[in-house]
């Protein structure tokens, strides 16, 4: 009789476990797929040019296609455009975000934190669209025009509650005695903060800020609003710009430029890869 | 006999972390300058809580209630600004706190830098190395200055806390059971070098170890849920204990 209980309890066991991985490796596959899928159909695009020059016009595509050539061109303007836009709202998003998770991690229980720290979940939930609309209706509309500018303020708003939060959690596993010992050498709380909390802290913000950029960096809708798209290389901030996921949308509507849709996802999926990995490194490297 | 001017003088201070919890209760005590003095007594007796409220350390939470009057040098700590007191107050915690993303040599002149000081490169150098030498560190370092300060032993790292705080030339030092952690070794060498201190500054020390407040210093305070029960020179204390609760303590049978 015992003899069969246990049995039957390593039986249940083994189930529970192989049907465990067999769910965890289920989860895996689509990753999978999609990462073969599009470096299949993406790798062959991947040249230098496509890094260099600007996305062709569909009459020159449509030429290349009928030679049964190539199509020229690449998707440097979005590139560019996509770096331009998220330095500029990295530039602000960084300062700012840190500032407010400093506040939040060290003022947990003031009503006024709670207010903020709500909010910031509220935002980080908010459809990427919804941000898109607004940020057309505050800068687009008085700005008579779409712009750089304006697609750098929704991903600003987009990066903002993610590097909030991993600034706050951060902070808030330093140990106290780091600040108290700080400040029982009599320095001041904004020294304390600057040259003892904030470089102890620096590995897991810098990793959250990496993290927010590659989660905004594929962001479409809302620089639909905002950004528009262009289809030259363009430095000017203050003009319609492209950006890569802008890119793919364009090729997607396009039947002759179809082509390029793969080459810009690769890309796209190798930089957030890219990111992800570095932070990941980075994170272990300080923790 | 010439009196001498007490450094520090507690007047009826009670610390409260809640409206009806006090964690210490109606102290009063004086502290000659250029001493060990040791605060006793079992967990939860309200000796560290004293202890942090010399260089107002209970200002950075603000449900902890200090009453009464602590004076340094004749100046009331509770009515000057924190960064004041703690100038002039240092401290060293129970476990050491280097700071992680310091080097040895930073860590040493942080005091400097946390007070927006700024020195000239020689200066700094013999701050450093009179600091190291004072906690005789500075054999053991001189050559890895540019090491983290979390590359030390423990032991080292305590030591270089302690450096971190007399490099401000603090008249009071506070060590909230520095021992603790280490082993005993390291204790040793810290015991050591206290009472070789005891010329440059005054030491108030928090310790949950008899023999250590025997061992090291001149008077001793016992405490026992929040109050201040006895107050006496050390050896008076351990040998002819006033208070049936000290001596209950000190023969191990209650704590």
């Amino acid at each position: 009789m015992k003899k069969i209980v246990k049995k039957r309890r390593l039986y249940v066991n083994r189930i529970l476990f192989l049907s465990v991985c067999f769910f965890a490796l289920l989860t895996a596959v689509p990753l999978i797929a999609i990462l073969g899928e599009v470096l299949v159909r993406g790798w062959e695009q991947l040249n230098w040019s496509f890094f260099t020059e600007p996305t062709p016009t569909a009459f020159k595509a449509m030429k290349a296609i009928r030679a049964g050539e190539a199509i020229p061109g690449g998707i440097a303007n979005g590139i560019i455009g996509t770096l331009l836009m998220l330095g500029m709202a990295t530039l602000f998003a960084v300062p700012i975000g840190i500032m407010c998770g400093i506040f939040l991690a060290e003022n947990s229980k003031s009503r006024f934190s709670m207010f903020v720290s709500y909010l910031t979940d509220l935002l980080q939930g908010t459809p990427s669209v919804i941000i898109g609309i607004i940020t057309y209706i505050w800068v687009v509309v008085p700005m008579k025009g779409y712009s750089g500018i304006a697609g750098s303020v929704a991903l600003f708003i987009m990066m903002l509650p993610l590097i909030i939060r991993s600034t706050e959690e951060t902070m808030k596993i330093l140990p106290v005695s780091l600040k108290e010992a700080g400040l029982a050498l009599g320095g001041s709380y904004a020294r304390v903060v600057m040259k003892v909390q904030l470089p102890a802290a620096f590995g897991g913000i810098f990793t959250g800020v990496l993290l927010a950029v590659s989660r905004v960096i594929g962001e479409t809708a809302p620089l639909m609003f905002t950004a528009l798209g262009c289809s030259m290389i363009r430095w000017e901030v203050d003009k319609p710009i492209a950006a890569v996921p802008l890119l793919i949308w364009e090729f997607f509507n396009d039947p002759n430029l179809q082509e390029l849709i793969w080459g810009a996802s690769l890309f796209l999926l190798l930089f957030v890869l890219f990111l992800n990995i570095t932070a990941k490194v980075l994170a272990k490297k300080w923790a | 006999m010439e009196i001498i001017k007490p450094i520090i003088e507690f007047n009826d201070v009670s610390v409260s972390y809640t409206r009806t919890t006090m964690a210490v209760k109606n102290v009063s005590a004086t502290v000659e300058p250029n001493s060990i003095t040791a605060i006793m007594g079992p967990s939860g007796c309200g000796k560290s809580t004293l202890l942090r409220a010399v260089n107002l350390m209970h200002e950075l939470y603000p449900n902890i209630r200090v009453q009464g009057e602590i004076l340094l040098n004749g100046e009331n700590i509770l009515s000057m600004e924190p960064i004041d007191v703690r100038r002039k107050v240092g401290m060293v915690f129970q476990r050491p706190t280097p700071f992680p993303t310091m080097s040895i040599y930073d860590n040493v002149l942080a005091g400097f830098t946390l007070n927006g000081i700024h020195l000239a490169k020689s200066k700094k150098d013999e701050v450093v190395e009179r600091c190291l030498r004072s906690v005789s560190l500075w054999d053991e370092v001189k050559d890895v200055l540019n090491k983290k300060g979390t590359f030390l032993s423990g032991g080292q790292q305590q030591r270089l806390c302690i450096a971190r705080a007399l490099a401000l030339k603090p008249d009071v030092l506070l060590m909230d059971e520095p021992t603790s952690a280490l082993d005993p070794i390291a204790t040793k060498h810290i015991e050591e070098l206290l009472v070789q201190l005891k010329d440059e500054v005054t030491i108030l020390i928090v310790t949950h170890n008899m023999g250590q407040a025997k061992r090291i210093s001149s008077r001793s305070m016992f405490m026992y849920l929040g109050e201040l029960i006895e107050y006496d020179d050390t050896e008076r204390m351990f040998t002819n204990p006033k208070d049936e609760r000290t001596k209950a303590y000190l023969t191990g049978k209650m704590g």
